[in-house]
């Protein structure tokens, strides 16, 4: 029976690498707008002033105190109520971008924070401006406190993507829940969907412990 | 947009939010503790020097950390009853909670012994202290103060990471929001309650987090 059921599995292999490719564009556009955004963020957060700094903790404290899948119902659910219409697929990056962005702002406000105030001072004297310093001086340097725990995060972010299927993108966690009705094996089914995205999380995952390593040495 | 918010129906949805809330409550509670002695069981297997647990704590960990939580309750939710296990939706989400945790509280706890001085270790040998002894009076005492701060982060993730048992209808605070959706169609007011109630919990836990990461971390480990 089981090997019935692989059969009938392998038959319908291509409906899954179309949910891996699925989940890997999500995953790839989300990453960028989240680090694009993360970074702009984290740097309203380490400025000095305090009305950003407020806003910006505000809206963080918002996306870390929630679910994921509360925050993509707000977002799918809530928007087309007050007049904004969503297709699920923007609905998904939008609420993905969201999420993201807040835990890479936090990420890139500790490393900002973690330069020494003699550098900013340094930079002042040397008669950079604001965006020079930040450019030249601040984010080189803080780089190396804020890229370990990044590959971090792009790693729990590739993994929350699976959270957009309740929406009914056809992602790979999507095209697993659909297959286990129509071929009854739990464990089978899942695996395949486990192992894929293993493939792209697991290189991530040892790329973000060499980091640490080499970065604390 | 807000101005017809409807506080009625929240006020009449109210005890199913309650029962929601304290569902959350009891799930979060129970897959902690469960999680809590995974890891530390899963911690010590991977620590040890032998070889046949060290392994497969390794690949449990490795497993648990590459794929998505969600994707770990379906393989139990689907995949339980194939084995012929039928047990209820709840215990399969705890399990689920506290497997997924377990990896990472191994981690943190690894991370924490790890963080001790390898001198400590080699002055611990010379005063005759045995394997057990120099783990209780030297290791754990010093690992302590920095693995505390992050398992109560971990707390608050497994708080959230609960609201995806919703999707296999576990009856808790998101699935209480997704009920009044389908039965009233207010998603605005049902959700935004839910939120609210999340935040409040996230802001309890995360002062307790503040509170030992003062308390602890700073704390001179000689």
């Amino acid at each position: 029976m089981i090997s019935f059921y692989f059969g009938r599995l392998m038959e319908i292999f291509p409906f899954f690498l179309k949910g891996l490719w699925m989940t890997s564009k999500i995953a790839f556009i989300s990453l960028v707008t989240c680090t694009l955004i993360g970074f702009i963020l984290g740097i309203f957060r380490s400025s000095d002033s305090t009305i950003l700094k407020r806003l910006v903790g505000v809206y963080v404290a918002f996306v870390r105190g929630t679910p994921f899948v509360v925050q993509i119902f707000i977002v799918f659910f809530i928007l087309p109520e007050w007049g904004i219409q969503l297709e699920a697929f923007t609905a998904a990056l939008l609420a993905m971008a969201i999420m993201g962005s807040a835990f890479i702002c936090e990420i890139v406000a500790g490393g900002i924070n973690s330069i020494p105030k003699g550098q900013w001072e340094a930079a002042t004297s040397s008669g950079l401006n604001g965006i020079q310093k930040l450019r030249l001086v601040i984010i080189p340097q803080a780089m190396k406190v804020i890229l370990p725990p990044l590959v971090g995060q792009y790693v729990l972010l590739i993994k929350d993507t699976s959270v957009v299927s309740v929406i009914g993108i056809m992602e790979l966690t999507r095209v697993g829940w659909v297959t286990v009705v129509r071929i009854p094996e739990g464990l089978m089914v899942f695996t395949l969907v486990g192992f894929l995205y293993f493939i792209i999380s697991y290189p991530l995952i040892l790329l973000s412990n060499y980091l640490e390593k080499r970065m604390a040495a | 947009m807000l101005v017809d918010f409807n506080f009625r129906v929240i006020l009449e949805y109210l005890p199913l939010f309650l029962t929601g809330l304290r569902s959350t409550f009891l799930i979060a509670v129970v897959s902690i503790i469960l999680a809590l002695i995974t890891g530390i069981i899963a911690c010590s297997c991977r620590i040890s020097g032998i070889k046949i647990i060290k392994y497969p704590a390794i690949a449990y960990i490795e497993i648990i950390r590459s794929t998505p939580l969600l994707v770990q309750i379906y393989f139990l939710y689907f995949g339980l009853p194939t084995l012929g296990l039928r047990i209820p939706e709840i215990q399969t989400g705890i399990l689920a909670l506290m497997l997924n945790s377990g990896a990472y509280i191994a981690e943190i706890i690894r991370a924490g012994i790890n963080s001790v001085d390898e001198g400590q270790i080699e002055a611990g040998v010379s005063s005759g202290l045995n394997y057990v002894q120099r783990m209780r009076l030297i290791i754990l005492p010093q690992a302590l103060g920095v693995t505390v701060p992050p398992l109560l982060g971990q707390n608050i993730v497994l708080v959230k990471d609960s609201a995806l048992l919703s999707l296999i209808s576990v009856m808790e605070l998101t699935r209480c929001g997704q009920t009044m959706t389908s039965e009233r169609f207010m998603p605005a007011e049902a959700f935004l309650t839910v939120a609210f109630f999340y935040m409040c919990i996230y802001f309890c836990l995360k002062a307790l987090a503040d509170w030992s990461q003062r308390k602890l971390i700073f704390r001179e480990a000689y």
